[in-house]
């Protein structure tokens, strides 16, 4: 029900994205056309997914992501470019992108790995192995320079989190990410050391168990945290050019309006101006004047925000935490731990494209290629979460089939 | 181990969702600043500019009227790399002249004055000429576009000053404008006429909104054209100058200074106003406006001053007229009493000894109006001379005042100055608070001394005269677009403090003036009685101004005329010649006497 809402919603947002008066919404030669067709090729994965036995998605885990992996590798050398990355394998006139095949690739290896027998979370052999499994994925995509979708494969740090990792890394994770941006809006980089010495002699001071390792651990945090603001100089000068302006407009949003500020200065005036109730759908102005650029793809949500204004952004907003919460309350009832972790791959997925494509578009983080799951246009990205969903509810219809082996 | 940890994942999920509500809802619903930008994106605004209302004569004869004029826009977004030396062909410019225009307009971006999104001036005023070439090319230059205005026009060269000039607003005028209907650019009525019907002549300003995508290519109208409005043409106004008339008067005032006024005093309606010198009214419409400006402004004997209305000159004789109401009115004369031309205190001319009210107009004898100011100011209301000076003078002044000396008339046009009638204040003052009485002012009694009016005064004392008793404020336009009327004060009636009967002894004394006193020769006509009154204003060292008032025909008077020729002697001659043959021209349509034009036009006056 939720999946037949948003893809059929994204659906006339993507007409309504690329409208022109003389064409149909059917018109196979406007994206909203190939987007129906996406669409119905979905309907017949669905088909696929649900009629092939459940156990073949846990047996046969570690091939598919062997197989995705592959064709990964095979991208950079025969792949065709489009829109300046190297990410796509052609097939006739459609092109396919394997790194959005990666995410339930990798999902479902990573649940594999974590529902084998005998797996311990906190054995660091086993946290190695399942840093190994996601940055292959990642590796591979930074190799095509799609730093978007390789930050996807992060979030599955998430996933670890919710099966016993010790939330020390996600919290080094953000604090690091915090200091980075500070590194760039702080002129003078002895405020952040002064920050961190204190911080660090505070928690050392009220931490109750003063046990020598864990003194270890928090110095160490501290000393990661002081090394990322050595390394913001080094890493900045390695992101390619257009990266580095995306990163400086998101602190300071009217550096460059007509440059590298433009994607979010137009996204922003689209949805800002689409007011309460917004223009109407096919009224707004932005959207059908063609302001802001890739509209029916990772800024779709402009579309939303203009015609449908705030009373669409809410209920876009609220359609997409409930269907988080309904995986996540799927992936709780599951028997298995392979479903289980495979569930919370699935949400941590969906939640990092939701979070990431919307914070992009109202300008609170720095544009990088992640569509809006069943909303933007492309055939890979919804073939992608057509998949990733439905592998999810095949494995919830046979909850009760499998033996509990833990 | 893992409890509550499902509950963090999903708080951090609704976390999230609530962040992007907030800041959705500041900015989609709190910041208003997005519709602006959005619609400065989309959106470009074409001002439909209103023509502006044309003026015609009394009769109906086009005086003022519009020629369309181009200019070329520039809506930076939208312009696309072009071909300059095509461009600079186009439109007749040089290389350096092209880069000078694009260097004006990045700076006008930079201060603000322009933006990149909406249309701006790019190049004004293309004549008509240049359009025909324009046209088949504008296409070749994207964000390039031709926009219609009007400019003024004008049948004739006549009333340049009256009617005023238009201009493009001044900063000046556009900060201060409370109205906030002006946009930079916009026309503006500067003087005259122009300037005071500013608001019927202006009509109203109409918009156009069309849609652009983001590289600037016209997608239709935006809202199927809801939102645009038409522009509303100003309404025209039928002036009250016969166009005739006044051609032929700057045609006898050419080469000279000073003013003629022609009223028709049943109505208070201006047929003819000039003021000499004057200027060709087309130097300052089109391309050339400023440099002409700057030439007229600088001319030494200012063509741009209008001296109908702001030249204050001394009344001289004509003033005598009013004197002798004043006395009448009061009574301390009566149309029999007598004074000897005693002249050991001031001076008189021609030769009479003891005439009475009538011989002295007609003689215009000074000694007369010296007495009877003396009587009318000294009635003995006070023992002390000064005080009875003064309770007199406050009387005289009141009555002074009656006929619109002192103070502005309100003619509908701008800039009129108000001239001076001196009351006790004004002596208090001038004498610094030492006593003075009527041996220190007697020579406001023959229109000199403090006294002070403008032409405009003395025609329109004329027209008073001619109406016996009353005159209606004179006016320059007499129907404001269909209504056919003026503007409603200009249909009231002002009474004097002179009775009606007091006035036909000044009418039949103005006629014996033209019969057989000052003015006779040159003033008279055959086939109608002229009434009317010499002047010679004196500007010692220099010679007189030659001053002359009359109005015709002395039943049912039809024309009243107040003629000022600076510098040019005897009231008798310049002044009264030209107001006669002002009267010939309007009431004959020409005149019988080409000696008199001959004289007038050879302007040897002295």
């Amino acid at each position: 029900m939720l999946y037949g809402a948003m893809v059929l919603w994204g659906w006339l947002n993507i007409y309504s994205a690329t409208y022109d008066v003389n064409q149909s919404i059917f018109d196979l030669t406007i994206n909203s056309g190939r987007q129906m067709m996406f669409i119905i090729t979905s309907f017949i994965l669905i088909a696929a997914i649900l009629i092939i036995d459940m156990r073949f998605y846990e047996t046969f885990a570690y091939i598919i992501f062997g197989a995705v992996m592959f064709l990964l590798l095979l991208v950079p050398f025969i792949g065709k470019e489009v829109g300046g990355n190297r990410a796509w394998l052609g097939i006739g006139s459609f092109g396919v992108q394997p790194s959005e095949f990666a995410k339930f690739a990798t999902a479902l290896a990573v649940a594999r790995f974590i529902g084998s027998v005998g797996f311990k979370m906190d054995q660091l052999r086993n946290q190695l192995f399942l840093f190994g499994i996601i940055s292959a994925p990642i590796l591979l995509i930074l190799l095509q320079k799609d730093y978007g979708t390789a930050m996807v494969f992060l979030v599955f740090v998430l996933v670890f989190y919710r099966e016993g990792m010790s939330p020390f890394l996600l919290l080094v994770g953000l604090g690091v990410a915090v200091i980075f941006i500070l590194t760039l809006l702080v002129e003078n980089n002895w405020f952040l050391y002064g920050t961190i010495a204190f911080a660090w002699g505070v928690v050392i001071f009220i931490s109750r168990k003063k046990k020598l390792k864990r003194m270890a651990v928090i110095t160490l945090g501290a000393f990661v945290l002081v090394g990322t603001i050595f390394s913001v100089d080094v890493i900045f000068s390695k992101l390619e050019d257009h990266h580095q302006k995306r990163i400086m407009v998101l602190i300071n949003p009217e550096l460059d309006q007509l440059g590298a500020g433009y994607h979010v200065y137009q996204s922003k005036v689209a949805i800002g101006s689409g007011g309460f109730m917004g223009k109407g759908f096919l009224e707004g102005t932005q959207t059908k004047l063609k302001f802001v650029p890739e509209q029916y793809t990772d800024f779709i949500f402009c579309t939303i925000g203009e015609e449908q204004g705030w009373i669409g952004s809410i209920f876009i907003i609220a359609l997409f935490i409930t269907l988080l919460f309904r995986v996540v309350f799927i992936a709780e009832r599951q028997k298995s731990r392979f479903a289980r972790v495979y569930g919370y791959s699935v949400a941590c997925i969906f939640f990092f494209h939701f979070a990431t494509n919307i914070a992009m578009t109202i300008g609170l983080f720095p544009v990088i290629g992640i569509p809006l799951p069943f909303f933007s246009y492309g055939g890979s990205s919804l073939w992608s979460f057509t998949i990733l969903l439905f592998i999810l509810l095949k494995l919830d219809a046979h909850r009760m089939q499998v033996l509990q082996r833990i | 181990m893992n409890e509550g940890r499902k509950e963090v994942i999903q708080i951090v999920f609704l976390l999230i969702g609530i962040i992007f509500l907030f800041k959705l809802f500041f900015i989609q619903v709190v910041d208003d600043r997005y519709k602006d930008l959005a619609n400065g994106n989309a959106i470009r605004k074409e001002v439909q500019y209103p023509v502006r209302g044309i003026i015609t004569d009394r009769n109906g004869k086009l005086i003022v009227y519009n020629n369309p004029e181009y200019d070329l826009m520039i809506v930076l977004h939208e312009v696309h790399a072009f071909d300059s030396a095509q461009f600079i062909k186009v439109f007749d410019l040089s290389p350096l002249a092209l880069r000078e225009l694009f260097k004006g307009f990045y700076k006008e971006i930079k201060n603000k004055k322009a933006n990149s999104l909406q249309p701006y001036p790019f190049l004004r005023q293309l004549s008509n000429l240049d359009l025909a070439k324009v046209q088949d090319h504008i296409d070749e230059f994207p964000g390039f576009f031709i926009q219609a205005r009007s400019t003024r026009a004008y049948t004739s060269k006549a009333a340049a000053n009256v009617l005023g000039y238009v201009s493009e607003i001044s900063k000046g005028q556009l900060e201060s404008d409370a109205t906030k209907i002006y946009r930079q650019g916009d026309y503006i009525g500067q003087s005259g006429v122009e300037k005071y019907y500013e608001e019927y002549l202006r009509g109203q300003r109409g918009v156009k909104f069309f849609m652009r995508n983001k590289d600037g290519v016209i997608k239709g109208s935006f809202d199927d054209g809801d939102s645009d409005t038409l522009s509303i043409p100003g309404q025209d106004l039928t002036s009250t100058l016969d166009l005739d008339l006044q051609e032929y008067g700057e045609y006898l005032m050419a080469g000279k200074a000073g003013s003629i006024i022609a009223i028709e005093p049943e109505t208070g309606e201006i047929l003819a106003m000039i003021s000499g010198p004057s200027y060709d009214p087309t130097l300052l419409t089109g391309k050339n406006y400023s440099s002409n400006f700057v030439l007229i402004n600088s001319d030494t004997l200012k063509p741009l001053f209008t001296r109908p209305l702001m030249a204050q000159y001394r009344p001289g004789s004509i003033f005598k007229i009013a004197q002798a109401m004043v006395a009448l009115q009061e009574g301390v004369i009566t149309p029999e009493t007598r004074f000897k031309c005693d002249r050991s205190i001031i001076n008189c001319h021609g030769p009479h000894s003891n005439e009475d009210l009538r011989g002295a107009i007609a003689n215009s004898c000074n000694p007369y109006f010296w007495n009877a100011l003396k009587k009318m100011l000294n009635q003995g209301k006070s023992a002390s001379p000064f005080e009875d000076t003064r309770i007199g003078l406050a009387e005289w002044d009141k009555h002074i005042s009656s006929f619109g000396f002192g103070k502005p008339l309100g003619i509908d046009l701008p800039n009129e100055k108000g001239g001076l009638v001196p009351s006790p204040a004004y002596y208090d003052r001038a004498y610094g608070g030492r006593p003075w009485k009527f041996s220190n002012i007697y020579s406001i009694a023959i229109g000199e001394g403090e006294n002070l009016v403008v032409p405009l005064q003395m025609a329109n004392f004329a027209a008073t005269v001619a109406n016996r008793g009353y005159y209606i404020t004179p006016h320059m336009v007499k129907s404001i677009g269909k209504s056919g009327k003026p503007l409603s004060p200009y249909l009231e009636k002002h009474f004097t403090t002179i009775d009606s009967i007091n006035f036909r002894i000044a009418v039949d004394a103005m006629e014996r003036v033209v019969m057989e006193g000052t003015g006779q020769y040159r003033a008279s006509l055959k086939d109608v009685i002229v009434c009317g009154k010499t002047g010679s204003v004196q500007n010692e060292p220099r010679p007189d101004h030659s001053v002359f008032i009359a109005f015709a025909p002395k039943k049912n008077p039809k024309i009243a005329v107040s003629v000022y020729v600076e510098f040019s002697g005897q009231g008798a001659r310049a002044a009264a010649s030209i107001a006669s043959l002002m009267i010939e021209k309007y009431l004959y349509g020409g005149t019988k006497r080409p000696q008199i034009e001959e004289y007038v036009l050879k302007g040897k006056f002295l």
